[in-house]
């Protein structure tokens, strides 16, 4: 006995993950952060190379003033106060990937710090060279193992935005939720291809767990290489999984770098020789402080676009919308535009009406691909919306004629005249409406005893006799009339 | 004052194999070093700034405009070992 009650009040012990978030954001800049090779998009190996990014003696870096301005707009947009005065720091580590023996980076004075997008708090945005790519000759594709390697320096000296976000995460699935919202708030800007497969946006994340409700924190452990959403939320998961075994079973977590296998989806911790976190950092005497004008503020400010997080909430306030469709909208900016368009088409309340529609029958139409891509008019979707309200057309009909519209464009009206859509109505449907009643004699007895679910025998009968073109709310009221 | 092990980290950080007699040189070269920072660090300086740079001067940018590259014969030219496509490396975890 004696450890058995312990072992189990530390099985049965809530745990609360700690999550935050390293986010690298390669700028789509014309050429690198310190010298004039353009930007590489898979060009044969070592073809945008200068002595500057090869780290050749005698040379000196000189900053990108585009990328100062991205990584000044990309503060602002997450809420940042841009430091009035930042410097650069050499970061010293060796690695084939760095050709100087230190990566140019920003430390203790970063370009901006302190802000927020959406529910976590920004630690804070600084700009630093990219490393190049090493290719592993070893068969593994991983590090461990290879015996020969090539250093390909393209990718060494893109610019890259370092975000770190405070430890305000609590699960796997708020990481993903909120990367989405980083990464298109990011495409808004236009600063970033923001592609996770292809290396544009990476995500590392710092992973500890507590006893729910504590507020110190555990010991973290530091995840690499989960190069899209899925596998960060896995990989995430998986963490936090260890993790609460390990002390479940009294153990305790140590500090170390997991590497993510996206195969397997294991964590396998990385060799201590390659992450000595013993970087001395110090100022980098070669470039002289960024201290931004008011003149480069003004246009850092100016440039800044409405962001997805502000959008949606206009959306949600300004045009009554539902949150998960204001944000659905806000978050695909093409749908928000379409949206947006239909919605001045009309004058009024069909808002509300056209976005479900926009986010319901036209994504489930057109999936990815951007409605303004199609044939469909936002002013014929209107118009389309109006007739259902109207009750000229019914739902399920309205459903053909956007699929009609979608792939052949042209106006609703006419085609719901065309393909005799057009709602049941008047006499035609009064006439179906009692047939339907006496052929469901039955139905129509238990509706009388008080059983409503009952109507939908006889509202079924009225869809087949119109082939779905009548309203389901008119057909209700004759049936009440004719009880 | 700095220890032999102290000695040997900052080496290995710095990729350099040091004999046993440099060592000792080293061990006695920066504790004077740190010495002579402990002594200016008496001095009360909480109004003085930190000098990270020597020049003042801010912003010193360059417009986002494309330069040529190297050839590639170029940019391999002086490396001790390449396969023609890349800089040849020892594997870094081997």
């Amino acid at each position: 006995m004696g450890a058995a009650p312990v072992a189990d009040a530390l099985a049965e012990r809530a745990y609360e993950p700690v999550i935050g978030l390293e986010i690298h954001v390669q700028l789509s800049t014309r050429t690198k952060m310190f010298c004039g090779c353009e930007l590489s998009f898979g060009e044969q190996p070592n073809t945008r190379t200068c002595p500057v990014c090869l780290g050749l003696p005698g040379t000196l870096p000189v900053t990108n003033a585009e990328a100062v301005h991205f990584g000044l707009m990309i503060g602002m947009a997450l809420g940042c106060e841009p430091a009035p005065r930042s410097i650069f720091h050499r970061k010293n580590y060796f690695y084939p990937d760095l050709p100087k023996g230190y990566q140019i980076s920003q430390y203790d004075i970063p370009l901006a710090r302190d802000g927020r997008l959406g529910d976590i708090r920004i630690h804070r945005v600084h700009l630093e060279e990219d490393a190049a790519k090493l290719v592993h000759a070893g068969a593994s594709g991983r590090i461990h193992g290879a015996e020969a390697s090539a250093v390909d320096f393209n990718r060494g000296g893109t610019p890259l935005v370092e975000i770190v976000t405070e430890p305000d995460v609590r699960s796997a699935a708020q990481a993903a939720e909120w990367l989405r919202l980083l990464r298109v708030t990011l495409r808004q800007l236009g600063v970033s291809d923001v592609n996770m497969e292809e290396g544009s946006l990476r995500c590392d994340a710092n992973v500890s767990i507590r006893p729910a409700g504590e507020a110190t924190l555990g010991t973290k452990t530091e995840l690499k290489n989960m190069n899209s959403f899925r596998f960060l939320e896995r990989g995430v998961n998986a963490e936090v999984a260890r993790q609460e075994e390990l002390l479940r079973e009294g153990g305790a977590v140590t500090q170390e770098t997991l590497h993510f296998d996206p195969r397997t989806g294991a964590l396998s911790p990385l060799r201590s020789k390659e992450e000595a976190h013993d970087y001395r950092y110090f100022p980098e005497p070669d470039l002289v402080p960024i201290a931004p004008t008011e003149e480069m503020l003004e246009r850092a400010r100016s440039a800044l676009p409405e962001l997805p997080a502000q959008r949606a909430e206009r959306l949600e306030s300004d045009m009554g919308l539902v949150p998960d469709t204001a944000r659905l909208l806000a978050f695909r900016s093409d749908l928000g535009d379409f949206f947006e368009r239909a919605a001045a088409a009309r004058v009024g309340d069909d808002s509300k009406a056209i976005a479900n529609w926009i986010v319901g029958e036209l994504v489930a139409n057109i999936g990815d691909a951007d409605p303004a891509d199609t044939k469909l008019e936002p002013e014929s979707l209107a118009a389309l919306v109006g007739m259902v309200r109207e009750g000229t057309v019914a739902g399920s009909a309205a459903k053909d004629v956007l699929t009609t519209l979608v792939a052949e464009g042209g106006d609703p009206a006419e085609i719901v005249e065309a393909e005799n859509l057009g709602a049941a109505g008047g006499d035609e449907l009064a006439r179906v409406v009692d047939q339907a009643m006496a052929d469901q004699a039955d139905a129509v007895e238990k509706i009388r005893a008080g059983n409503d679910k009952a109507t939908g025998a006889v509202m079924g009968a009225v869809m087949r006799a119109t082939e779905g073109r009548a309203d389901g709310a008119e057909v209700q009221r004759l049936i009440r009339e004719r009880l | 004052m700095i220890d032999r092990d102290q000695v040997l980290h900052v080496a290995r950080l710095a990729r350099l194999r040091l004999t046993d007699e440099e060592v000792e040189r080293m061990t006695g070269e920066l504790s004077t070093i740190l010495d002579h920072i402990e002594k200016i660090s008496e001095l009360d300086l909480d109004d003085v700034a930190p000098t990270s740079h020597v020049v003042a001067m801010e912003n010193v940018l360059r417009p986002d405009e494309p330069r040529p590259s190297l050839p590639r014969e170029g940019a391999l030219g002086q490396a001790p070992d390449t396969d023609g496509v890349g800089f040849r490396v020892p594997s870094p975890g081997a």
